[in-house]
């Protein structure tokens, strides 16, 4: 016989607190008094999740640096962090942030499908929202605001920064390509990009396949590459999407040269000896060699035991630009913010060149890089796994060359 | 020349469907012989994948292939005495409540101890390559798991069919009472399926840890399909769940050769056409304790 238990009050409450524990986690928040309140939110679960770790890491360290140099005309920042998960749920937590918390401004997001709904949240009360990961072009263009900013490059500078590559080594031209796109906002805006640029340049579209995000066998897309024999596979994949194919892609060692559209350093830092090839675009990465992203790796370091990658960097120069330009102005009215981020003051990002918030469309226009990835017996340590190619535009040209094309974006 | 690339995805279909049978087979056990939902399932398989990153590097892969599933199964023997036993006779709802909550911690608990971010981890070199038969193609690693998988199924077949233990767990699934008026405590019978059914999860991680990103939530991203399976298959039936695991490895990789965006609605698709017609599913048998 099994043992017969019977179900007191007592079994039920101790078997559900613990789900309850983990469930009604409440917001995170530092400090208290006359502070000045930031909104983060990104994603922490899924398939963004581990970005959205980054992203944390990031946003936490620059609070931690401003306040130990004694806040912002002497008030101290205090982070309210919540998880965006999904774009109804990004939306809501936006304005519950806006009008439970008063948070001053919001910072974050990673999925563009959600960026667009907090972007929305921040044009109807008027709050400023500094995007650090959406790219879709389309957040810059027809779904553009006066309150939503992009550090984050945009779908189009992405293409540009690896496309330059390309184009060098004659990689697009009389070329068959295949592209892997992420099915929702961010992959339809990228592959729309890409298209364009692939087209402009003589470059010949084998076929496309819309990847559903929680997919992890990619195996049935990979035979389908093969047959079609293509010249170059294209990523247009996100997060762990990125990490699950080039995983498989080595497994079936298919010998078709891939490169992507977009990319994050973590996902291919989690991939594993062996299986990371191809030239990807980055928005900054850790080999970039200047005095402020030396001192940026350092306290990262230190603080976190490993590493700082693109979209640390995002949250991180985010709060440092608020803190900057709030210490600048004497003021912390964030519509006066928008004001003196739209009059394109200039900005240490950690970069060769400094860069500005361009008023057409609140995108912060700067460098961006390529790299390629070594081979496995190249590589010094688990972090070191791909080789700078170098800036795009490079040194000299104009930093506007790169940014997203105007027309769609109407402010008014 | 199509109907080589459909019979490609065909049999490319069955391979994958060798790892959805690996994670519902132990659920199917588990869930015939104790009753209980184990919403924990993913959770297991993902600590198996965790302990092959953290085991490889210091006793090599072969080792870890015996020692991670082993280690996983222990696990499975512990939950099983001090919270699963408490649940067999209890409201199925209560069970779920235990091991939705249980699924949280141990992925919380990964990502307290691991981080967030995917673990790098790559198949041993001695599995790399592929093997070529005309257009197709099979990775080594693929065909090993597909190795691994039928002698794991073999034995437990013969365990079940073909030993005095197994006569006594069918008889268990079908009327526990019976059972224990015949003198027969059913306890050890359920750790050890326990043990045995959380050790196949590990078992799955362990081989999938080559071929997925290895981060926190990766048991959620199997549960719902292993879930699937044992619906289509059936209660308590053992080949229903071989059977319904392989048909929805080909199900999905031929929704993918036609239709792409349509490849996880394919399998909840095949779930409702299958439960129509028999709603016990494939095989399901009739189980008094269920009706």
């Amino acid at each position: 016989m099994l043992l017969k238990s019977t179900l007191s009050r007592r079994t039920l409450l101790k078997s559900t607190a613990g789900s309850a524990v983990v469930l009604g986690m409440p917001a995170i928040s530092y400090g208290q008094g006359d502070s000045i309140k930031i909104g983060h939110l990104t994603p922490r679960t899924g398939f963004l999740g581990p970005l959205g770790d980054y992203a944390v890491m990031g946003i936490q360290l620059a609070a931690d640096e401003i306040n130990a140099a004694g806040g912002v005309n002497g008030r101290k920042i205090e982070l309210v962090l919540e998880d965006s998960v999904n774009p109804q749920t990004a939306s809501a937590k936006a304005e519950r942030l806006i009008e439970r918390d008063k948070v001053a401004m919001l910072i974050g997001e990673i999925s563009s499908a959600s960026g667009l709904a907090i972007g929305q949240v921040a044009k109807r009360t008027k709050t400023v929202f500094i995007n650090t990961g959406c790219n879709s072009d389309a957040l810059r263009g027809s779904d553009c605001n006066q309150y939503m900013f992009h550090i984050e490059g945009a779908n189009s500078m992405y293409v540009q920064a690896v496309g330059t590559y390309l184009l060098k080594e004659n990689q697009v031209k009389g070329k068959k390509w295949y592209s892997l796109t992420a099915d929702y906002a961010f992959g339809h805006d990228l592959l729309k990009v890409a298209k364009a640029f692939m087209e402009k340049n003589g470059g010949q579209f084998a076929a496309d396949e819309l990847i559903p995000t929680d997919i992890s066998d990619f195996s049935p897309f990979l035979l389908k590459i093969r047959q079609a024999r293509p010249d170059i596979v294209i990523s247009n994949l996100a997060g762990n999407q990125i990490t699950n194919f080039l995983k498989q892609y080595s497994e079936y060692g298919l010998p078709f040269p891939v490169v992507g559209f977009a990319f994050d350093t973590a996902v291919a830092w989690g991939l594993g000896k062996g299986n990371f090839s191809g030239v990807w675009p980055l928005v900054w990465h850790h080999l970039v060699d200047t005095p402020t992203s030396k001192k940026y790796i350092g306290a990262f370091s230190k603080k976190y035991g490993k590493p700082p990658e693109n979209q640390s960097w995002g949250d991180y120069f985010s709060l440092r630009i608020v803190a900057q330009s709030m210490t600048e102005m004497k003021s912390t009215d964030p519509i006066k913010l928008a004001e003196h981020l739209r009059t394109g003051a200039k900005f240490d990002i950690g970069k060769s060149r400094e860069g500005y918030f361009r008023a057409y469309d609140n995108q912060m226009v700067m460098e961006m890089y390529a790299v390629r990835a070594k081979k496995a017996a190249d590589m010094k340590d688990q972090w070191d796994i791909y080789e700078a190619l170098g800036t795009v535009p490079a040194a000299g040209e104009d930093l506007e060359s790169i940014a997203p094309p105007k027309g769609a974006c109407n402010m008014a | 020349m199509e109907l080589i690339f459909i019979l490609e995805q065909v049999l490319n279909g069955l391979l994958s469907g060798v790892y959805f049978l690996l994670i519902a087979l132990g659920l199917s056990l588990i869930f015939s012989l104790g009753g209980i939902v184990n919403l924990a399932h993913g959770a297991f398989y993902a600590i198996g994948a965790y302990l092959t990153v953290v085991l490889v590097p210091r006793i090599g892969f072969p080792a870890t292939f015996v020692a991670a599933p082993v280690l996983v199964g222990l696990l499975g023997i512990v939950i099983e005495r001090f919270l699963f036993r408490r649940f067999y006779r209890a409201d199925p709802i209560l069970s779920l409540l235990l091991t939705f909550g249980l699924a949280m911690v141990a992925e919380q608990g990964l990502r307290m101890i691991f981080g967030a971010s995917p673990l790098p981890y790559a198949m041993p070199d001695f599995l790399r390559g592929q093997l070529f038969l005309g257009d197709f193609i099979y990775p080594y690693y693929r065909l090993m798991m597909l190795a691994v998988a039928t002698v794991a199924v073999t034995l437990i077949w013969l365990l079940i069919y073909r030993t005095p233990f197994g006569r006594v767990v069918r008889a268990g699934v079908q009327n526990p009472e019976m059972v224990g008026a015949l003198g027969i405590s059913l306890e050890p019978y359920m750790v050890a399926i326990a043990a045995l059914g959380v050790g196949l999860a590990g078992l799955a991680g362990v081989l999938l840890a080559s071929i997925v990103t290895i981060h926190p939530a990766m048991g959620q991203e199997i549960l719902t399909a292993a879930f699937v399976v044992v619906v289509i298959g059936g209660l308590g039936s053992f080949w229903g769940v071989v059977a319904a695991a392989l048909l929805v490895g080909v199900v999905r990789g031929l929704t993918i050769y036609f239709e792409p965006a349509a490849s996880e609605a394919s399998m909840y698709l095949l779930m409702v056409l299958v439960l129509l017609f028999r709603p016990r599913g494939l095989f399901g048998e009739r189980i008094q304790k269920f009706e």
